[in-house]
């Protein structure tokens, strides 16, 4: 996925010479090619990240289109205010990019890992937040974020996330992707996890199952049509996040799920359980031991749809098939 | 001819007028910058044109230390960006005009500050830009003394002379006195100097009062090719009204009845007179 970006973003810059890439002393190797073709286009700011979003408002505000990289943690945290305050208050056209969401940095510990990114960006006024599931992805939302005129943040995964898309797909800002119909239960999910989802569902669906995987790879602004779709046609929500349980994709999909009359709607969010992820291990050892493994996903899906509907979901289910437009 | 002495007072008074009509702000930090914003104002130093303040070529001052605003917003409105009668809006409901400037809705301001430590990176990045464009704009910044104790300053204080920003200006305004008590008291700077040098800046230290000795200095930066310049200016917090000067309680604080009184015979009768429109 990281490839990918700066892939992306060597390609923007080659056609567009305000695209710049900044980085916090990280991107060794990876940068090379970049570094090496557009001199002009690159900045190493070194261990100061608060510095480096500091300065990518001030290149915004001359007609530049920064690109700001480093470890999702670091960019996000560190320089909060400063994206706060000089990004988003001042509406600069920074483009900030974490990599290494959630656990996938699996062996250096919780001080590396990006659990409460999605909670604390989505609270700020102005900002486009992409959270992109595959390489592939991860090109279209670099383009589209150079596109969108305005405050971004992406969060990548990092190298070796596998590709769920067999093919090409277009891509709009703000609207999820269907990966797979299904009539009993609604998976949600965002970023690197699904691929963990993906395998849950073809256990799922060999146990006479029917599930829709909803990817959402714009959190904000939210794809509020085919979350209340999903609600209305199937009844029943999962969320798979690899993020805190509090404030990310899964509060997000329960606003949007309270405020527009789904209720009695069976719902569930899956992710970290308000703590830091804990172990050291490969990656699928981190899914295992923090609660978002294969297993975790169908063991939650099974009690979600065990729980027999109930006479108003069902009511509503109806009105929704007989056409009556339950939300606005 | 501008006598700039005389222009220096009529700024304090507007500075005094404003905030104690617009119920609150910091008087003493916004009158210990007053011959700064002089010298770079009205002595020819900034290169600006208050109708066409989207000029790619402009002159950016960037006061950092935001909570300073209502000297620049007197002098932006004495200069013509805006209508001086905004100033008798200061603070209150539906101004442009607020306790920290807002880049959106003033014209002539480059960033919306308030947050110390923000405007100085701020300016780093339109220093960059314009070296890269090369373009010949400079870039003069304000810093608070007390916002040298925020990390972020020294961040920048880093990769300013790493990428040889001689097109970049950073004043100090060393009033030696933060919110609650003087700075030595709290998180002492000395040798201010010396750590800005170290640093890799030029530095040059000057009475931050007298406007002759600080157009002389800001006419001759860059000091030297290829590094960024740094002035200390040494200034009194509260400057221009007796009581005030170097008394820490006043950061915030706003004259009563008694003390307008005794303001009014500093600077003159009309201190707290309405601006007319």
């Amino acid at each position: 996925m990281r490839n990918a970006y700066i892939s992306a973003l060597y390609d923007l810059a080659r056609n567009d010479k305000h695209i710049l890439a900044l980085v916090a002393d990280n991107g060794a190797i990876v940068y090379d090619k970049f570094r090496q073709d557009f001199p002009e286009q690159f900045i190493n700011f070194g261990i100061s990240e608060a510095n480096m979003v500091s300065v990518a408002a001030g290149l915004a505000s001359c007609g530049k289109i920064p690109f700001a990289y480093t470890i999702a943690c670091f960019v996000t945290m560190r320089a909060f205010e400063q994206i706060r305050n000089d990004v988003c208050l001042q509406k600069t056209n920074v483009k900030l990019v974490g990599v290494g969401a959630g656990f996938v940095y699996s062996n250096l510990g919780p001080t590396h890992h990006a659990t409460k990114d999605i909670a604390i960006m989505r609270v700020l006024p102005n900002m486009t937040i992409f959270s992109p599931a595959s390489p592939l992805e991860a090109r279209k939302v670099t383009f589209a974020a150079a596109q969108v005129n305005g405050p971004v943040y992406i969060r990548l995964a990092t190298g070796g996330t596998p590709e769920i898309y067999k093919n090409d797909y277009e891509f709009k800002v703000g609207r999820g992707i269907t990966l797979k119909e299904g009539t009993d239960i609604s998976i949600i999910a965002t970023g690197g996890i699904i691929h963990e989802v993906i395998s849950a569902v073809k256990t799922l669906e060999d146990s006479g199952i029917s599930v829709r995987l909803i990817n959402i790879h714009t959190i904000k602004p939210i794809d509020k049509d085919i979350i209340l779709r999903a609600a209305f046609e199937t009844g029943v929500i999962l969320t798979v996040e690899e993020h805190s349980i509090l404030g990310g994709l899964g509060s997000l999909v329960a606003e949007v799920l309270l405020e527009n009359n789904t209720f009695p709607i069976r719902f569930k969010r899956l992710g970290l359980n308000d703590v830091f992820p804990s172990g050291y291990g490969s990656y699928q050892d981190m899914k295992e031991m923090n609660g978002l493994s294969k297993n975790d996903i169908i063991g939650e899906v099974k009690v979600l749809f065990e729980n027999k509907k109930d006479k108003a979901l069902l009511l509503n289910l109806n009105r929704h098939k007989r056409g009556v437009r339950l939300w606005s | 001819m501008l006598n700039l002495q005389t222009k220096a007072k009529e700024l304090r008074k507007a500075i005094l007028k404003t905030i104690c009509k617009g119920v609150g702000g910091h008087i003493p930090a916004s009158l210990s910058i007053v011959e700064i914003l002089t010298a770079l104002y009205y002595n020819n130093i900034l290169n600006f044109t208050p109708k066409k303040t989207d000029d790619p070529q402009r002159d950016r001052f960037i006061l950092s230390k935001g909570h300073a605003c209502v000297a620049l917003y007197a002098v932006l409105a004495d200069k013509g960006f805006f209508d001086k009668g905004y100033l008798n809006t200061f603070g209150r409901r539906g101004s442009i005009l607020g306790g920290h400037p807002d880049m959106h809705k003033i014209p002539g301001i480059e960033a919306s500050t308030g947050a110390l430590g923000h405007g100085f990176p701020f300016g780093v990045g339109i220093a960059l830009a314009g070296k890269w464009d090369k373009k010949n704009y400079r870039v003069f910044v304000l810093l608070g003394d007390g916002e040298c104790q925020e990390g972020s300053v020294w961040e920048a204080a880093l990769f300013a002379p790493q990428h040889k920003l001689d097109n970049l200006t950073v004043i100090i305004d060393y009033n030696k006195l933060q919110a609650m008590d003087r700075l030595d008291k709290i998180i002492s700077l000395d040798p201010l100097f010396d750590k800005w040098k170290a640093f890799g800046w030029e530095v040059r230290e000057v009475d931050g009062h007298d406007i002759s000795e600080l157009t002389e200095i800001l006419k001759s930066v860059p000091f030297v090719s290829g590094k960024p310049n740094l002035i200390i200016a040494h200034t009194i917090k509260g400057k221009g009204v007796s009581f005030m000067e170097n008394v820490p309680i006043w950061h915030f604080r706003l004259p009563n009845i008694e003390e307008r009184e005794k303001i009014c015979r500093e600077l003159g009768s009309d201190t707290f007179e309405e601006i007319p429109e």
